[in-house]
């Protein structure tokens, strides 16, 4: 009894020493970074691999992953990739940056997929000045009063506006009902700028016939339908997470609502149509980038190497990974340095930088001022309808 | 507001409902015999609806088979359960139960990240579910799946009633639950019942799962969750322990959530709030719930 007592005691002590060295360790191993030249360049990644978010978080991953093996180097040094899970969750997104930060000690980071995971994450890099490159969230708060936040895509007033008017022009809608999601800063951002762009195109206040709301991990919706059948709408703008939408719409149909369903990037996953299966059919949705779109000789390059490491067709979340990670390697050359202050500077300087989804050049609050293109699904893909410039 | 649209809202309210009180069933089950609040049930729904994903998608098993086998072994996924983490702690205070309850519900949603990894997939459906099966009664559209949980429900009930109430192991039970110590002088293997209790309770989850998915048929580890607290709660408004108690609790549940959106659509987004309201009030006013014994607590 003693004996197993003593055993536990020392087991207990030994789950301390590695914290006591931490701690004690840590100015010293600043002091000797700065004596030695470092030899690799660590890149931390904050994706949701798992939860609801899961499908987009895989897909920005698998892009990030082929642009490392492209180019492994920068300034003579091998870039370490560091992927940390942040489960589609607030709190976890904060977590996940604390851990690159401090215990991978990351020069820059990568992420989030999903708006309000980025913007806690956010939060957590800004106090620690390293610089964070966001691939796919498009709500404006994520860059807004953040210095360290960058991003390769479009802000969601553009994206509202694009599916506002491809409504009202393509599909001469003139009344519609919102059904968003009100735990995602993304769905309520996007639906926001969707019902200012539609109601100045219809110049009536009113046809934004009803704003209905969900909460993540809800799964029945029929009570919004019934609602959104009874005010029989013309085009339905339902942007959510792509499970939730899909469930969504297949009720819809079941419930014999024919109104098209309109919603914005995050629908763009192979889960979206086989949960949907026919129903999604005829779904609109905006996106960053499409293969079928005619691109430039750098997203000819990606589609291919794409297509030879994972045998399918890319999408735009891959797209944008690949873009995210080749933007930081531009900027540590041009910064001819790995210190975060310095790639953070550069990163703001970044002008007509060649990538996958377009030319992208920082404005004053680190958004890149790009086009957009429509997809609709059909026959069970995603088709490429059009591409929008910014307007 | 239209009678048409009310009568839609109703229907929308019973197909949730019965789906509710199916799984808030097994959960009150065991409560009433063991006391214990199975926080992994909600998980083992989880582990029913993977099994006959994967039945049907990469072993192309027939439907009954592939529901049997989920039955089965989401059934002997409880009687483990039991066995590791509630049985070795039979006599310890039950807030420990209570919290290797609430880990075994973690270590089973962690276990199906790492097994059935994290992305949601698609549940696949017999095609008389689809969603243009839908079938048009008196301006009410009503989803077929609708009229087979409620049959299912009442079926379960009226079995575990029999169970419980006419056979030699359901008296077990009943005096296992008044007991255990007495229960074992009296010649009953407390264990085995324990077992059987979870059996059952397991089984139960697993029909609900399937239902689960067949109603909304996309999948992922953590499906389990939300279920499992809106079906707590059912059980807990109805009386926990109580299993008539459990379908109504959560048939009323189901009504409240559907009628806030319909009635009050611009606070739709606190449906899920409501039903926590419920429980806070319920334990307030009620704690035993709407059908629950009135008993003093054993010393």
């Amino acid at each position: 009894m003693r004996k197993t007592r003593l055993v536990a005691i020392v087991l207990l002590l030994a789950l301390f020493v590695p914290l006591l060295q931490g701690c004690g360790g840590q100015p010293q191993g600043q002091a000797q970074e700065e004596e030695q030249k470092p030899t690799e360049v660590h890149i931390g990644v904050y994706e949701p691999m798992t939860g609801p978010s899961a499908s987009g978080g895989q897909m920005t991953w698998e892009g990030i992953q082929l642009a490392n093996e492209m180019y492994p180097e920068v300034l003579g040094m091998p870039v370490k990739l560091h992927l940390e899970d942040n489960k589609t969750d607030k709190t976890e997104a904060a977590n996940a940056v604390t851990r690159l930060i401090d215990q991978k000690k990351v020069v820059a980071i990568i992420g989030s997929y999903g708006s309000s995971l980025s913007i806690a994450g956010g939060e957590v890099a800004k106090n620690k000045k390293i610089p964070v490159v966001g691939c796919s969230p498009t709500n404006p708060l994520v860059t807004q009063d953040n210095p360290y936040y960058f991003r390769v895509c479009f802000i969601d007033p553009f994206q509202g506006k694009v599916m506002a008017k491809y409504a009202y022009d393509n599909l001469g809608a003139r009344t519609a009902v919102i059904i968003r999601n009100v735990q995602d800063d993304y769905a309520v951002g996007l639906a926001n700028y969707f019902k200012q762009a539609f109601i100045e195109l219809t110049g009536d206040s009113k046809s934004i016939l009803a704003e209905l709301e969900y909460n993540t991990g809800d799964q029945d919706f029929t009570a919004q339908l019934t609602q959104t059948a009874s005010l029989a709408p013309d085009v339905i703008f339902a942007p959510g997470n792509y499970g939730d939408s899909a469930l969504m719409i297949r009720q819809a149909r079941s419930l014999k609502i024919t109104a098209p369903f309109l919603g914005g990037d995050t629908w763009e996953a192979p889960e979206f149509i086989e949960i949907g299966g026919a129903d999604v059919e005829g779904a609109t949705l905006s996106t960053h980038y499409s293969v079928q779109a005619t691109g430039t000789d750098v997203s000819k390059e990606f589609v291919d190497a794409y297509r030879a490491k994972y045998g399918k067709e890319p999408n735009a979340f891959a797209a944008l990974g690949y873009d995210a990670y080749l933007m930081i390697l531009d900027a540590i050359k041009r910064a001819n340095s790995i210190n975060p202050e310095d790639i953070r500077d550069a990163l703001a300087e970044t002008r007509d930088f060649k990538g996958v989804t377009g030319t992208i050049t920082m404005d004053e609050n680190g958004d890149a001022n790009k086009s957009a293109v429509i997809l609709q699904v059909k026959n069970g893909k995603f088709e490429y309808l059009t591409t929008v410039e910014p307007f | 507001m239209q009678l048409s649209m009310f009568f839609q809202h109703l229907a929308n309210a019973v197909s949730l409902g019965s789906l509710y009180a199916l799984v808030a069933i097994g959960y009150t089950m065991v409560y009433g015999i063991l006391r214990l609040i199975n926080f992994a049930h909600g998980d083992l729904l989880m582990v029913a609806a993977y099994i006959v994903y994967y039945g049907r998608g990469m072993f192309h098993l027939p439907w009954p088979v592939s529901i049997v086998l989920a039955v089965a072994l989401t059934s002997g996924t409880g009687i483990i359960v039991e066995r590791a983490a509630y049985r070795p702690l039979r006599n310890s205070p039950r807030t420990t139960i209570l919290i290797s309850a609430i880990g075994v519900s973690f270590l089973v949603e962690n276990l199906g990240l790492v097994v059935f990894g994290g992305r949601p997939q698609s549940f696949p459906l017999p095609a008389m579910f689809d969603s243009g099966s839908a079938k048009e009664i008196a301006g009410v559209r009503v989803e077929n799946i609708t009229f087979v949980i409620p049959a299912v429900t009442l079926l379960l009930l009226l079995a575990l009633l029999h169970i419980v109430h006419r056979t030699k192991v359901g008296m077990a039970m009943r005096a296992v639950a008044r007991d255990f110590d007495t229960a074992g002088l009296m010649g009953i293997d407390v264990n085995r019942i324990i077992a059987v209790t979870f059996a059952i309770g397991s089984a139960l989850a697993a029909v609900g799962g399937i239902m689960w998915a067949m109603k909304f048929p996309q999948i992922n580890p953590l499906m389990g969750m939300m279920p499992g607290m809106k079906c707590f709660i059912a059980a807990v408004f109805g009386g926990i322990g109580n299993i008539l108690g459990a379908v109504i609790g959560g048939f009323l549940l189901g009504v409240a959530e559907i009628m806030i959106v319909a009635f009050l659509p611009s606070i739709s987004g606190y449906r899920d709030a409501f039903a926590f309201v419920i429980l806070i009030g319920t334990l307030l006013l009620r704690p035993t719930g709407l059908l629950g014994e009135k008993v003093a607590e054993k010393v």
